[in-house]
Formats: structure tokens, C-alpha cells, sequence
């Protein structure tokens, strides 16, 4: 990481204008009937967004350093561990109820 | 044993400045672990003599010493204590804060100003739980399971879980600490694959400190959150699972063993190359090894919920992931034997310990894969097999490696040695004395005695008296290096820069060392475990 | 490198245990994300309680969703974007050594993190005027009421409002903790602190906020559009 690399603003707006544009289509799906693929399209477009922030806002993109990235996919990993290995509880037992 | 008014002499991190600021203010790590130092040895009392109180009461079958509910509350206490007031920080805090930056040939940790916040945040932390312990303490086991924390238990869990709450951060910090300081101020030459293992092993333990801790702490809060606002997520009554609550305690307190374990292992794999002159069999191994361990060790919480309702299917799922995080331990086991075989061995304190450990640990981790067996789980689960499962590995294990390691570097640390035919002696009265106390109840509880229960059966109580007895002699092997050492500080006999003839960059300075650790930033042009070309000491050093 | 004596003219701003100023920027930016991933495993166990119990009481879940404002949720979304804009501009402003421009974007940036706590207070409002907050005066007779086709359970959906509570609770600590180190930041950049040279506080700074902006984005879609279908 030895010389800085400065991103241009006409990247950040084009970013910012992406996410906002993400942020009223997912609100407006939300309305129309998808069945159980309006929880889908809702976390891929918030996933999508998230990825614009880390890739761009936060350097990642830009960025040589592996440890970083290591970091990240670590994190979400491990993430990952928690909430597969606890559903392979919750999903091969009953539901609850009050 | 020769006296030695030390006159005129060399500027070290001791003698540096004088005075309760210099100490409360500092940001040299050396110093701060021996804040640290002197902070657990304290809980570990409080958690001991809560112990003690167990041990008395469990004398006889009836349940005359004290009542139930305060007996619910000395056991609870005392894990408490000893986990997140002694075992979790012990290691790392305390030999890793010293030695983690003198390894990799740097002036200090990264973040000093947020080490010594660490410190500061375990105090709070301990002063909470002090509280808690005065008016009372809690009864809901350390597991804090719920919904009895939260709904029903008269205590101050609210208070307790606070304390650990910010006992977590403290932890967190001192983990994040490590993972930078070895990754980005490592000496010029020191590549990885030259880093001592406890490096290894200490990197290994902050990540699980980094990536558990912080479930830990969303779960406590959450029962805080329940217990104060009576929220109901954890409550059946109210739809809320209880499962769900261990799902995420165990999620962290497995890996946290695992933390505890480390670091301890990390110390053995310094002192038997040392004592036996010979460079590490299978260095690779035994380090990826450590990494494995912290990563299958999150792989396998619910192997503390078989009988709890987990499902069957991800109960087989479970004892087979537990089965497999005994494997990156057998690989050092093996290793470290390997290490001896042919070696020229020396059994002084630091060594004795060692082997201890290795002995113990491998009893207490193979009755954890009977454990992992779905069929004898349902037996021994709740007894006291899984009581002495634990001891064996946290005790037999990580305290002994914890004293092993401040055998080591005493002279690194104080610059004095502790008398070593007292140090023997300690070591054998501790081995004994453990074995006394936790064996039998491997029997005990395998012959079907509940654990957490404050009466039992006539039947049950001559193996009761005998771990009692047992843990009156551990109790003497507990005291004594603690009197020696502080004797030691002013009487010990002076020790030179590397009094075992040990590999390793903290050898290389004086000892105790310069407050910026070495004189001249070090370059490492040396493997690791390079006793083909260190001259034993001649003198065997004797305090 | 062997000869190097301990005592280096000390670059401005360079803390004694580091070697250079490189080591301190990249031991720095490493502790940054390091925290980042323990945040993530913090807000982590709360997914994992929404996940189960979205699971458990979906009807539940869909009725507490659409009685919370998506408009105003949807605003505090791209309040946040906003902010989260501004901080990139002003690392980058602070990088090309534009200090007013730098301090502009910062303030820009605290405007944003605090309207966004005032909706939110708003929101929580609401919640309370409603008897939502879970405890002693919760009542979801409304809901309960409003959704007849759904067949609620007034206890299930005190679960939906406790993690709502939790999680945005949570959440908007996080972002004072954020104001807070934004207002030290900004006085700094406003004294002239940071310089082409020297500006890892502010990119650390923003990584944060943009990480707490990263929370927001998935807490909208988790809690705000969990059932807005047309019932019929």
C-alpha cells in the first residue's frame, strides 16, 4: 500500500445515485407479489449495495492488500458458520409455538 | 540463597520510574502485563476459595455446610471467576502481553494506549462482578441458561452479566492487539515460518478471542435486555426458544476453551525443545495445527446440547465435527513427544510442568471425545464426568502450562531466579495434588453422581473425601509459588540475559529488559529452534 | 536494518512503537477491519435470533413489518447513503489537502448521521405512543385487529418488536458512537490535522461509518419489507 490511489468523484456520485436507485426499487418490489422470492430479490439488492460500499466507499477495490479482503471473507465466513450450523438444528426440528 | 542488593545499575522497565502513576499510567506492555498479573492472581483466590467451600460442603453426603441455593451460587461463582477472571485472560494477558512483542522484535504492541484500556475495562469488569459477589452472586450456573436467568432466578444476573460483558471487550481488544502486532511489526528476516509457536499458538488464540467474544457479548446482552425490559425471546411461555440462548452462548463458550487451551500449549512447545536441546519435530505441523484447532473449535458448540433438544440429526452432525477438533491436538501431542525422543532432557521446573501437561491434557482431551460420543453423553452428561473433563484440560492443562510458563520466564520478567528445589517441589505438589482431587471423579461420575448438586448418596462419599483431600494438597501447591516468587524479587539470585540457553529473540536482551525491549532493532537470519547452534548452559541455574 | 538505533527523528504524528509512519497507517487500517469483522459477528447473533424466529412466526413477523413506516425507513436509507457519500469525499478531499472542502463534507456527514438518529427517534415515537415497546405496556390488540387474514398471536409479535428494538437499538448507538467520533475528526480537520501525508484517522473513521451504513442496509429490508404484499 505505498502510494494512495484517490478515487475520482464522478465514481462516488455514480455510486451514491446506484445505491439510492437500489434503495427505492427494493422498497417499491416490496410491494408487488413475488411470493417467496419478494425476500429474496430484497437480500440480493441489499447484498448488492453492501458489495458498493466495501468495493468502492471503503477502498476495497482499490486496495492490494490480501489481508484485508481476508479479513472480510473471514468475518462473513464465520457468520456463516453461526447461522448454517444453528438452522441445521432449527430446521430438523418443529417449529415453535407459544 | 545468595542476596542480591542490586547497586548502580542498568535502566530496565522495573526500575525505569518509581511510583503508583508510573504503573496506573503505563503504556510499556511489559508492565501492563504485570498489572495483569497481579489482577487475576487475585480472582484466582476468590475463584479458589469458592472452590474450597464446594469441596468442604461435598465432605459429607447431607447438605450441612451450606444451604442449596447458596451452594448453587458458590458453584456458579466460581466458574465464573475462574473463567472470565483468571483462565481467559491468564496466557494472553499476562506471558503474551510480555512476550508477544519481544518474539517478533518490536518495541511494544501496536495499540499500547488500547492495551492498557484492556486492562482498565477487566477491572470495571471485576469490580462489577465484586459487587455482584458481595450481595450475593448468581445461581444460575455460569451457563446462564435461560429461561431461569431471565425469568426466574432472584439474583443479580443483570450485574454479572454486565461484568462479563466488559470482561469480553477487554478480551476482544487484547486479541486484536496480537492479530496486528504480528502481522505488521515483525523484525526485518522474522518470516513466518521462523516465529516461535507460541506466536502461533497466541495468534491462533486471538482469533477465536476476535471472532467468538463478540456473540458472547450480543448474547448476554440480550438476556439483560430480557431480564430488565421482560422482553420474552428466550422465554417458551412467550413462544421464545430456550435453545436458542445456548445456541449462541455455546457458540462463543466452546471456542473459548479453546482460548484457554492455546496459549498453554503455545508455552509447552517453548519449553520442550528447550529442555530437551532439540529443535521442534514437525514445526509446520504443530503450528497450522493451532490454526486448525481455532477454526474446527467453532464448528462444534452444540456438543454441549445433546440432551438440551437439539435435533438428532444435527446432534450426529455435531459429534462428528468434535471428533475431528481432537486431531490438530493428537498432531502436538505426538509432536512434542517426538521432540523428546533422543533429546538431552533437563528436568527443571519449567519442564516438569510441561511433561504435566502433556499427561493430563491427553487424559482430559480423550475423555472429551468420549464425550462426542452421542451414546456415552447421554450417561455421563451433567456429572461429574464431564466436571472432571474439563478440570482435567483447564486445570491439568492450561494452569499448569500457565505456571510452567511463568517458571520460564520468571528471570526474563523479574530478573532474578525462583528457588528451583522449591519450584520441584511445587510442581510434584500440584501434579499430586490434582490428580487427588479430579480423578476420582471421573469414577464418580461415571457411577451416575449429578453434577451441581449440593447432597448425594452415602454410596458416593468416599471418593468424595479423597477429592477433597486432594484439593487441600493442590491448594498448597497453588500458595507456594506465589510466596516464592514475590520472595524471589528481592532475595532470588540474579539472573543473566538467557539463563536456560532458550532459542528466541527474548532471550537475546537483558533480562529484565530495557524498557524499548532490545538496543538495536533485531535482524533474524535464524530458523526457529536453532539448538544445534546455542551452547547449553554450563551451570544448571538454581535460585 | 541491524544498526538502526532505537531513536529515529520522529515524523510528525508517528507513535513511538512503529518503525515508520507506512507501519503505523497499515497496523492501523488492519485494527480497523479487524474490529469491523467483531462487529459483524456482534450484529451476527441477533440475525441468527431474527432468523429463527422469522422462521417460527412468520405471520407474526409481517404484521409487526408493516406496521413500522416504510417511508420513514426508507428515508433514513438514503439519509444514510447520503452520509455515507460525504465521508468518501471528505477522506478524499482530506487527500488531496483541500481542508475547508474537508471540513465541509464532514459536517455534511454529521447532518445526515443526526437526522438520521431524529427519525428514528420519531420512529421509536410511534412505537411508544402504540404501546409496541415490549414489556410491561405492550399491546398488539391493534395489529392484531388490522390484520384479521393473517391470524396473529399477540406474544410471537412482542418477539418481532423485541428484536425490531434490539437491533435498531443496537444499531443507532453504534451510530452516536459514530457522531461522536465524527465531531472529534472534524475538529481535527478543522485545525488542520490532516494532510495529504497524514489522514488514516479520517479513512479509519469512515470505514466505520461506512460499516454502520452496511448494518442499515440489511436491518431495512430484515425489518421494514419483511410482507408489504397487497392482502387480499
Amino acid at each position: 500500500m505505498a502510494s494512495e490511489h484517490i478515487v475520482s468523484s464522478k465514481i462516488y456520485f455514480a455510486i451514491w445515485a446506484t445505491l439510492m436507485c437500489l434503495t427505492v426499487i427494493t422498497a417499491s418490489v416490496a410491494f408487488i407479489d413475488l411470493g417467496p422470492f419478494n425476500t429474496v430479490v430484497c437480500l440480493v439488492i441489499a447484498t448488492v449495495k453492501a458489495l458498493l460500499v466495501v468495493l468502492f466507499f471503503m477502498h476495497v477495490k482499490y486496495t492490494s492488500e490480501k489481508l484485508t479482503k481476508t479479513v472480510i471473507i473471514a468475518a462473513v465466513f464465520w457468520l456463516g458458520i453461526l447461522l448454517v450450523l444453528s438452522l441445521a438444528d432449527y430446521s430438523t426440528r418443529p417449529l415453535g409455538h407459544v | 540463597m545468595a542476596t542480591a542488593t542490586i547497586t548502580a545499575e542498568r535502566e530496565h522497565y522495573l526500575n525505569t520510574d518509581y511510583g503508583i502513576r508510573s504503573w496506573l499510567l503505563t503504556t510499556d506492555h511489559k508492565r501492563i502485563a504485570l498489572l495483569y498479573l497481579a489482577l487475576i492472581t487475585l480472582y484466582f483466590f476468590v475463584g479458589g476459595f469458592f472452590a474450597l467451600l464446594i469441596r468442604l460442603e461435598l465432605l459429607t453426603p447431607a447438605g450441612d455446610l451450606v444451604q442449596a441455593d447458596t451452594y448453587n451460587k458458590l458453584f456458579s461463582m466460581h466458574g465464573q471467576v475462574m473463567i472470565f477472571f483468571f483462565l481467559i485472560p491468564s496466557i494472553p494477558a499476562v506471558l503474551g502481553n510480555f512476550l508477544v512483542p519481544m518474539m517478533v522484535g518490536a518495541k511494544d504492541l501496536a495499540f499500547p494506549r488500547i492495551n492498557l484500556l484492556s486492562w482498565y475495562l477487566l477491572v470495571i469488569a471485576a469490580v462489577i462482578m465484586s459487587y455482584c459477589i458481595i450481595t450475593g452472586g448468581v445461581d444460575t450456573g455460569w451457563t446462564f441458561y435461560t429461561p431461569f436467568s431471565t425469568a426466574f432466578s432472584n439474583t443479580h444476573v443483570i450485574e454479572a452479566g454486565l461484568a462479563i460483558f466488559i470482561a469480553g471487550f477487554s478480551s476482544i481488544l487484547t486479541g486484536l492487539n496480537f492479530v496486528v502486532t504480528i502481522h505488521r511489526m515483525r523484525a526485518p528476516g522474522l518470516t513466518w515460518s521462523r516465529l516461535p509457536l507460541f506466536i502461533w499458538s497466541m495468534y491462533a488464540t486471538s482469533i477465536i478471542q476476535l471472532l467468538g467474544t463478540p456473540v458472547l457479548a450480543i448474547t448476554l446482552l440480550l438476556v439483560v435486555f430480557e431480564r430488565a425490559f421482560g422482553l420474552g425471546i428466550f422465554d417458551p411461555n412467550r413462544g421464545g426458544d430456550p435453545l436458542l440462548f445456548q445456541h449462541l452462548f455455546w457458540f462463543y463458550s466452546h471456542p473459548a476453551v479453546y482460548i484457554m487451551i492455546l496459549p498453554s500449549m503455545g508455552v509447552v512447545s517453548e519449553i520442550i525443545p528447550c529442555f530437551s536441546r532439540k529443535r521442534v519435530f514437525g514445526y509446520g505441523a504443530v503450528a497450522l495445527s493451532s490454526i486448525a484447532i481455532a477454526v474446527f473449535g467453532f464448528l462444534v458448540w452444540a456438543h454441549h446440547m445433546f440432551v438440551a433438544g437439539i435435533s438428532l440429526y444435527s446432534a450426529m452432525i455435531f459429534s462428528m465435527l468434535s471428533y475431528s477438533v481432537a486431531v490438530p491436538s493428537a498432531i502436538k501431542v505426538f509432536n512434542w513427544t517426538a521432540t523428546m525422543y533422543k533429546g538431552s532432557i533437563r528436568f527443571h521446573t519449567p519442564m516438569l510442568y510441561a511433561m504435566g501437561f502433556i499427561g493430563l491434557f491427553t487424559i482430559g482431551g480423550l475423555t472429551g471425545l468420549f464425550l462426542a460420543a452421542l451414546g456415552i453423553d447421554v450417561h455421563v452428561t451433567d456429572t461429574y464426568f464431564v466436571v472432571a473433563h474439563f478440570h482435567y484440560i483447564m486445570v491439568g492443562g492450561a494452569v499448569m502450562g500457565y505456571l510452567g510458563g511463568l517458571h520460564f520466564w520468571w528471570p526474563k520478567i523479574s530478573g532474578r531466579l525462583y528457588p528451583e528445589w522449591l519450584g520441584k517441589f511445587a510442581a510434584l505438589t500440584v501434579f499430586l495434588g490434582f490428580n487427588l482431587t479430579f480423578f476420582p471423579q471421573f469414577v464418580l461420575g461415571y457411577l451416575g453422581m449429578p453434577r451441581r448438586y449440593w447432597q448425594y448418596p452415602p454410596e458416593f462419599q468416599v471418593l468424595n473425601v479423597l477429592s477433597t483431600a486432594g484439593s487441600t494438597i493442590l491448594a498448597v501447591g497453588y500458595v507456594l509459588p506465589m510466596i516464592y516468587f514475590l520472595w524471589s524479587m528481592r532475595y532470588g539470585k540474579v539472573a543473566e540475559a538467557n539463563p536456560w540457553g532458550a532459542a528466541g529473540l527474548e532471550w537475546k536482551t537483558a533480562s529484565p529488559p530495557p524498557t524499548t525491549n532490545f538496543d538495536e532493532v533485531p535482524e533474524v537470519t535464524w530458523e526457529a529452534y536453532n539448538y544445534d547452534e546455542i551452547a547449553e548452559p554450563e551451570e544448571v541455574p538454581v535460585g | 536494518m541491524a544498526d538502526t538505533p532505537l531513536t529515529i527523528e520522529h515524523e510528525e504524528g508517528l507513535q513511538h512503537q512503529f518503525v515508520d509512519m507506512q507501519q503505523q497507517r497499515d497496523a492501523t487500517t488492519l485494527g480497523m477491519w479487524l474490529f469491523l469483522a467483531t462487529e459483524i459477528m456482534f450484529f451476527g447473533g441477533m440475525f441468527l435470533a431474527y432468523l429463527v424466529y422469522r422462521n417460527w412466526y412468520y405471520p407474526e413477523f409481517a404484521a409487526g413489518s408493516r406496521s413500522i413506516d416504510i417511508y420513514l425507513g426508507t428515508i433514513n436509507t438514503a439519509v444514510l447513503i447520503c452520509s455515507s457519500l460525504t465521508v468518501a469525499m471528505a477522506v478524499r478531499a482530506a487527500a488531496l489537502g483541500k481542508r475547508q472542502l474537508c471540513v465541509a463534507f464532514l459536517l455534511a456527514t454529521l447532518v445526515f448521521g443526526l437526522a438520521f438518529l431524529g427519525i428514528k427517534g420519531k420512529e421509536w415515537y410511534d412505537k411508544f405512543e402504540e404501546h409496541h415497546i415490549p414489556g410491561r405496556s405492550f399491546n398488539a390488540e391493534d395489529i392484531i385487529r388490522d390484520y384479521p387474514q393473517l391470524h396473529i398471536e399477540p406474544a410471537p409479535t412482542q418477539i418481532f418488536f423485541s428484536l425490531y428494538f434490539a437491533m435498531t437499538g443496537l444499531h443507532a448507538l453504534h451510530m452516536i458512537i459514530g457522531v461522536g467520533l465524527f465531531l472529534y475528526l472534524t475538529y481535527h480537520a478543522w485545525k488542520g490535522r490532516y494532510t495529504p501525508e497524514y489522514h488514516n484517522p479520517l479513512e479509519i473513521g469512515g470505514l466505520y461509518w461506512h460499516f454502520v451504513d452496511i448494518v442499515w442496509i440489511y436491518l431495512f429490508p430484515l425489518l421494514y419489507l419483511i410482507d408489504r404484499k397487497p392482502l387480499r
